[in-house]
């Protein structure tokens, strides 16, 4: 199939980046030691803030950072490119392809995050488990359910950065708007701090929003503060921003290539 | 003209662009791209597509592709409508549908995948055209053969030469056998071994395959070498459409004779159809049009001025496509 064609050679296009790859590890290693003292630290002075006791904190610290690459927190990903060739207008080149754009992008984007799952998630989460106390769990269904959770992940993640990217075709340039996506990112998803760890008001609205579905989900998955029936509802809440993303995305699309201007000669 | 894979008629394009207009007011203003385009291509025809810079060329090629929806006027290629809302696939469905019978090549631009070898490109275009596996493979040992590609398939796409690229590109193009290949500048920035290839391939696809090529260039000589039929475009529209012989008559081409004298002498007069443009010792130029015999003037020359020797020079296109640039719109002809 056209698609799974795509997605295994984006995998192999991300997977000779091997230089890339190995800095990747190495920071967001680097970056798990730096939240994990952080959590320490705080976590110390308010044990079991936001319902976590230490080890799920450290869990929740190393998990973001496995996930980091994959779901493209603070940054476009591979969408970046997407965001390029709209504002260069090598786009005409996508367009005149008998493929869906949207679906081209999608295969794309998981072939990459496959990899970076693989490459810079085992390896932190790895060396996290091996100097501090994590609380992963012994199940594997619990695993199953985690990579679940983290392959909707990266879907709801795409959703939104696919939006960001479209939005190139009216913007001139793109990178503002990516960047307040990247923020809003960041925190929303509970990588700055795990999101029950805000005032209630701000927690609950915060749950229900596209972003808790990058981190905060999948984490509370893993380190089993969601169990049970509340996992499946975490996942059933990812596959409802995940479908609904897609097709807003759809929506935007069919709006941009009928209207737009393709640029350059 | 007998099975028109091309037609385009009355067709427009208005660009709505926004411009400064003072410290932060912005005017909105419309461009005109592309405006009463009206033309024909015959299934097996080699077309040239010419004219200035932001001319309208590339937003012509856009709009037979399907990726620029045209504000008025009416488009078909190969019987399909890129625009039409009917049919399987809803708004974009007349565009994927057009897709499969098209290749393109923009020259600025590349379809493969730049940190994969070149043959995954092809792999790709294999499964996205869905293209049967034997004429896959006949098609690509073709490519290969013709353009040279046999070394450079396990080579990352970023490591190719611009011409190894293009050529690339042109076989990535033609691997589903389309109807129509559009090619826009596909020897821009290539050496002139490079282009000697690209333009003997592609006359072997047009011969052989009848494929029909529609191609914008800027460098004339593939049109000199490629092209029955030329089309010049000039502030969107069409000023010239026809063979490259009326193209000189029509930008008021001139053939040159060269004469040698025995001696310095005034510049020669009273030769009808003929102006003496330059003269320097005893070698004098006579300009006379492009359409007209030498063979009187010769004579005429010869019978009146000591004439040691002589030699006849072709007008110059770029000369000819230059003034008919400059001229615009002031002379629309109608060709063959």
């Amino acid at each position: 199939m056209l698609y799974a064609a795509v997605a295994t050679g984006s995998f192999r296009r991300y997977a000779t980046y091997r230089v890339a790859t190995a800095a990747g590890v190495f920071t967001n290693t680097v970056f798990g030691f730096i939240v994990a003292y952080s959590y320490i630290a705080l976590w110390d002075q308010r044990p079991h803030l936001g319902g976590y006791d230490l080890p799920q904190a450290m869990t929740f610290a190393w998990t973001g950072q496995a996930l980091l690459a994959a779901t493209s927190l603070m940054s476009g990903g591979g969408i970046a490119e997407l965001q390029d060739r709209i504002r260069t207008g090598d786009i005409a080149i996508d367009l005149h392809r008998p493929a869906d754009l949207q679906l081209w992008w999608l295969a794309a984007d998981l072939g990459r995050a496959v990899l970076q799952l693989i490459g810079r998630g085992v390896v932190p989460l790895s060396v996290g488990a091996l100097f501090f106390e994590l609380a992963l769990p012994d199940h594997p269904l619990t695993w199953l359910l985690f990579l679940t959770s983290a392959l909707l992940a990266v879907v709801v993640s795409f959703g939104l950065r696919y939006l960001v990217a479209l939005a190139s075709f009216w913007l001139m340039d793109g990178a503002g708007l990516a960047m307040i996506a990247g923020l809003a990112g960041t925190f929303f998803s509970g990588m700055v701090l795990p999101l029950p760890v805000f005032p209630d008001a701000l927690a609950h609205t915060a749950q229900l929003l596209p972003w808790a579905s990058l981190l905060q989900v999948p984490a509370d998955i893993l380190l089993g503060a969601r169990t049970g029936a509340d996992a499946l509802r975490g996942l059933l809440l990812q596959a409802g921003w995940a479908v609904a993303l897609l097709a807003l995305g759809r929506l935007v699309q069919s709006y941009a290539t009928r209207k737009v201007v393709v640029n350059g000669g | 003209m007998v099975d028109a894979l091309i037609e385009v008629a009355g067709v427009e394009k208005v660009f709505s662009v926004r411009r400064k207009a003072g410290r932060l007011r912005r005017v909105r203003e419309e461009v005109r791209a592309v405006s009463g385009l009206d033309f024909t291509v015959a299934r097996g025809e080699m077309v040239g597509y010419i004219g200035p810079n932001g001319a309208g060329k590339s937003t012509t090629i856009k709009m037979l592709t399907g990726i620029l929806v045209p504000s008025a006027g009416r488009l078909r290629v190969a019987g399909i409508d890129p625009f039409a809302r009917s049919g399987t696939g809803g708004a974009a469905g007349g565009r994927l549908r057009l897709a499969r019978r098209i290749g393109v090549v923009f020259g600025q631009r590349t379809t493969l995948w730049w940190d994969l070898p070149l043959k995954d490109s092809y792999e790709l275009v294999r499964r996205m055209y869905r293209v049967p596996d034997a004429t896959y493979r006949a098609n690509l040992e073709r490519c290969v053969e013709l353009l040279d590609l046999a070394p450079l398939l396990d080579v990352p796409v970023r490591q190719l030469s611009l011409g190894q690229r293009m050529r690339g590109d042109i076989a990535a193009a033609l691997l589903h056998d389309p109807e129509v290949l559009y090619l826009d500048e596909p020897t821009i920035g290539l050496d002139v071994v490079s282009k000697a290839k690209v333009r003997s391939f592609l006359r072997e696809v047009n011969a052989e395959r009848g494929t029909t090529v529609l191609l914008t260039t800027h460098d004339l000589t593939d049109i000199e070498q490629l092209c029955h039929r030329v089309m010049v475009i000039d502030h969107g529209r069409l000023v010239y459409d026809g063979d490259l012989t009326g193209l000189l008559a029509a930008g008021e081409g001139e053939r040159m004779l060269v004469v040698d004298l025995d001696r310095e002498l005034p510049p020669i007069d009273g030769v009808p159809g003929a102006r003496t443009v330059k003269v320097a010792g005893p070698r004098q130029w006579l300009a006379f049009p492009a359409e007209a015999s030498a063979a009187p003037l010769v004579a005429a020359v010869a019978e009146r001025y000591p004439l040691v020797d002589l030699s006849i020079r072709e007008p110059d296109i770029e000369d000819v496509i230059a003034r008919l640039y400059a001229g615009g719109t002031a002379t629309p002809v109608a060709g063959a």
